[in-house]
């Protein structure tokens, strides 16, 4: 299919101005589910984002590619403003969900973590039980009750197609999982929370191939529920899964389309160079 | 050999010998105190013998403790006369026992000058509540001055009628320590609740002299009821003074020995090798479960045993907490800078802190400042007598936790850097707070780097004993610091520790060689209890592990 993206893809972006609309997405048809505005982030005196603007739609799998250090997986974590953690990182700007600045003092940040949930790059389950890890986020909440709590882990489960392998072993410690199986029993402990976001960072980096498959039916098929951002290296993978692709090139967003047409008919000169393996 | 050197051949043997060497020394110490210690139950045969020292005979009986070899240029300083001609000279050291005859119960002797080595069936050796142990010959068994057997007959009564006395001095030590002791308790409880009554401005001179006189007849009829005890002790003890023997020491000496003073009366030279194991494991128990006597020379450890054992764990429910809540707020919670640098050197240099300084920090603070304040806010009808303004094992156990605080808190800290950051990120993405994620994640995971650490803080408090000597060890505690009486744990009572038990037996005891074994028995004892104390803790932390196993493991 890359393969055909790039025969078919037209070099004639290199001939159009670079100064296109290239922050604003045009999203008439789409429901918006976070609006970026104006995003600056930096870490101490390193500027990591530059003046990010763009709208991520809503249940549709949107990607962001790019280079290493090009501050794609550092935007992610503003979603749901795990940067937080880190005492020199500061950010300017704004980022709405359904309409309210994250960034408000106001805002009540695990809340809001629930409302955004996150998997990442190594699968992180925590060490206990399988059941265990999946109520997690419900036990947070306060939620005791055993059969609502034996409803959400088994919907969580099949909704992330694990059910039918760890159904028998539910009380076994998470650990004896394989990498696949422990990414999407991540993938199940985030929605077992229901959020109305989910962030993946490069989710299949350390995965093999038949996990990666995986999981990427599995995001395919978790978008007609939810809103997904997914982080990744894999180009092929981006074209595969996202409806839309923002490529990101020393923290600014350089290029943001549908996915089709950014594969296929990039706007600009330094994409086309990227997806097609020319950059550096 | 530059080939050698480059190929790493000699470090490997180098880090070979260190290891080596390491083992064999461990090995070895155990090895020595196990044999020194284990070999004292042993019940070695009675030996008589005759020592003609110019002329005059002298016959010994007693067992042979250490033989060695020694110049008998050594020996003629010492004043024992040797044979012209001769380097080298053997000499024994043989236990007499009889101490209340003849003064002194080990004595050396040359092998030259003795002959005629003897092993007689009917030489018995008992082992008695005080004077030590008695070697001689039975003649006859007497119940209230009148023989009762003698001759062949003679043992097997003693046999029988020991029994009866033991049992009944058992009853008499249960009677004076738990039943009077109990009387004498709530005594002094209606002392306390009378002078207490009379401090209290609060209370009419009606109610005070009311309180008065209901603690006066409580007083009344505890007298009655300690009458009555008394009573039944003495004729207890009149019993158990029923029975006597009659013995002959070597030297043809005869003695009265009464029954309720034998604790054992064993004819060591008739023993088949199964009666001696018995003897052994008997002997061995009196020693693990006995409370000592003679200046604790002989008798059991084990008031040291428990002493050492509640001092610890009072430590450990202190320290680990405490350490425990240090190490999270240093790592989580504290802004990292210069002032948390400072915090973790003092820690660290806290451990290098000599202990007997900590032992008088306890002191200082602990026994002087907080315990004589609580005297005097809450104790204040039993002034001048101190409650905790004393030594006590409150104070001991404090003490030993502010000594292995730094043990807890660094290796605690080791095991929360250890966390992988995506851990945390896991459990803060799913919407919980810090609280939350610390407690429910990052502290069970970590809780087998807090029980390393508190395994290396009991190791190193129950071994320790000069801080010890200041806050709370003594060399004889007349209680246990748990009893019947409420409230049941007496945190202001002072505890026997092994540690000290061990140097006061081994430095500060008059009679030097009948102590030397149990230095190591009780040396023994201790290791034994630290290797307890740490396999259980080690247990429980690979059970933990086993719980909260992952990848980074």
């Amino acid at each position: 299919m890359m393969e055909q993206n790039r025969q078919g893809a037209p070099l004639a972006s290199s001939g159009l101005p670079d100064k296109g609309n290239r922050k604003q997405l045009n999203l008439r048809h789409e429901e918006i589910s976070m609006e970026v505005r104006d995003l600056n982030l930096y870490y101490g005196e390193s500027q990591a984002l530059k003046n990010i603007s763009m709208d991520i739609a809503s249940k549709r799998v949107t990607a962001f590619i790019g280079p290493s250090g090009c501050g794609k997986s550092t935007l992610l974590r503003c979603f749901n403003r795990m940067n937080d953690l880190i005492d020199i990182c500061r950010i300017t700007g704004e980022i709405r969900i359904d309409g309210n600045d994250i960034y408000h003092p106001s805002i009540d940040v695990p809340e809001l973590r629930r409302k955004v949930g996150m998997v990442f790059q190594k699968p992180n389950p925590f060490p206990k039980s399988i059941y265990e890890n999946i109520a997690y986020g419900l036990r947070l909440q306060g939620v005791k009750n055993r059969r609502t709590l034996d409803e959400v882990v088994e919907h969580s489960l099949k909704r992330a197609a694990l059910w039918d392998e760890v159904k028998d072993r539910l009380n076994d410690n998470a650990f004896g999982l394989s990498g696949g199986q422990q990414q999407r029993l991540v993938i199940a402990r985030a929605i077992a929370i229901e959020p109305e976001v989910i962030l993946l960072d490069e989710p299949c980096s350390a995965l093999d191939p038949i996990s990666t498959a995986k999981v990427e039916e599995l995001i395919i098929d978790l978008k007609e529920t939810y809103t997904i951002v997914i982080v990744t290296h894999n180009m092929q993978q981006a074209a595969r899964v996202s409806d839309f692709t923002a490529y990101m090139y020393l923290g600014e967003l350089i290029e943001y389309d549908d996915t089709a047409k950014l594969f296929t008919n990039p706007a600009r000169k330094a994409t086309e160079d990227y997806i097609t393996g020319r950059y550096g | 050999m530059r080939k050698w050197f480059q190929s790493g051949d000699p470090w490997i043997w180098l880090i070979g010998g260190a290891v080596s060497i390491s083992v064999v020394m461990v090995l070895g110490l155990l090895l020595l105190i196990g044999v020194r210690g284990l070999g004292h139950f042993w019940q070695p045969p009675i030996v008589e013998a005759t020592q003609t020292v110019d002329g005059e005979e002298r016959v010994i009986l007693g067992t042979i403790r250490t033989t060695e070899t020694v110049t008998a240029q050594a020996v003629r300083e010492a004043g024992t006369h040797v044979p012209e001609g001769q380097e080298l000279v053997t000499r024994y050291l043989l236990h007499l026992g009889n101490r209340d005859v003849t003064g002194r119960d080990f004595e050396w002797f040359v092998g030259d000058l003795l002959s005629e080595f003897r092993y007689p069936e009917d030489a018995i050796v008992l082992e008695r509540q005080e004077w030590g142990d008695f070697y001689g010959y039975l003649v006859a068994v007497k119940e209230d001055g009148e023989v009762v057997a003698e001759g062949e007959t003679a043992f097997e009564e003693l046999a029988a009628r020991l029994e009866r006395s033991t049992a009944l001095v058992a009853e008499t030590v249960r009677l004076e320590r738990y039943e009077i002791g109990r009387i004498n308790f709530q005594i002094e409880r209606e002392r306390l609740a009378q002078r207490r009554a009379e401090l209290d401005d609060g209370l009419s001179a009606e109610e005070r002299a009311e309180v008065i006189a209901q603690s006066e007849a409580e007083v009344a009829r505890l007298n009655e009821e300690y009458q009555v005890l008394f009573a039944e002790l003495q004729e207890l003890r009149g019993r158990a003074r029923r029975d006597s023997l009659v013995a002959l020491t070597a030297e043809g000496r005869e003695v009265t020995i009464n029954f309720a003073q034998i604790v054992r009366a064993t004819r060591a030279n008739t023993l088949s090798v199964g009666d001696k194991l018995l003897e052994y494991g008997s002997r061995l128990w009196e020693f693990m479960s006995g409370y000592p006597r003679e200046a604790n020379t002989e008798g059991g450890i084990f008031p040291a045993i428990f002493g050492t054992v509640m001092m610890v764990i009072i430590m450990s429910i202190v320290v680990t907490p405490f350490g425990v809540l240090a190490a999270i707020y240093l790592r989580e919670y504290a802004k990292q800078g210069p002032v948390t640098k400072i915090v973790r050197i003092s820690v660290n240099n806290l451990a290098g802190v000599p202990s007997i300084v900590f032992g008088v920090f306890g002191l200082g603070f602990f026994v002087y400042f907080l315990g004589g304040n609580i005297d005097q806010l809450f104790y204040p009808e039993r002034l001048p007598a101190p409650t905790f303004g004393s030594p006590a094992l409150i104070w001991a156990s404090l003490t030993l936790a502010l000594l292995t605080l730094p043990v807890v808190i660094v290796s605690t800290e080791e095991g929360l850097t250890r966390i992988p950051k995506a851990m945390r990120e896991g459990s803060l993405a799913l919407g919980a707070t810090k609280a939350e994620t610390l407690w429910k994640v990052i502290v069970p995971v970590s809780t087998p780097a807090m029980m390393t650490g508190l395994i290396l803080a009991v190791a190193r408090a129950a071994g320790e004993v000069a801080p010890l000597m200041l806050v709370g060890v003594v060399k004889l505690a007349p209680n246990l610091p748990v009893d019947g009486q409420f409230p049941f744990v007496h945190l202001d009572r002072r505890i026997m520790h092994l540690g000290f038990h061990i140097y006061d037996v081994g430095f500060q005891s008059p009679n030097a060689e009948a102590a030397r074994p149990l230095v190591y028995a009780t040396a023994l004892v201790l290791v034994g209890l630290i290797l307890v104390l740490n396999l259980t803790a080690i247990a429980i932390r690979n059970r933990l592990r086993e719980k909260y196993k992952s990848e980074s493991d």
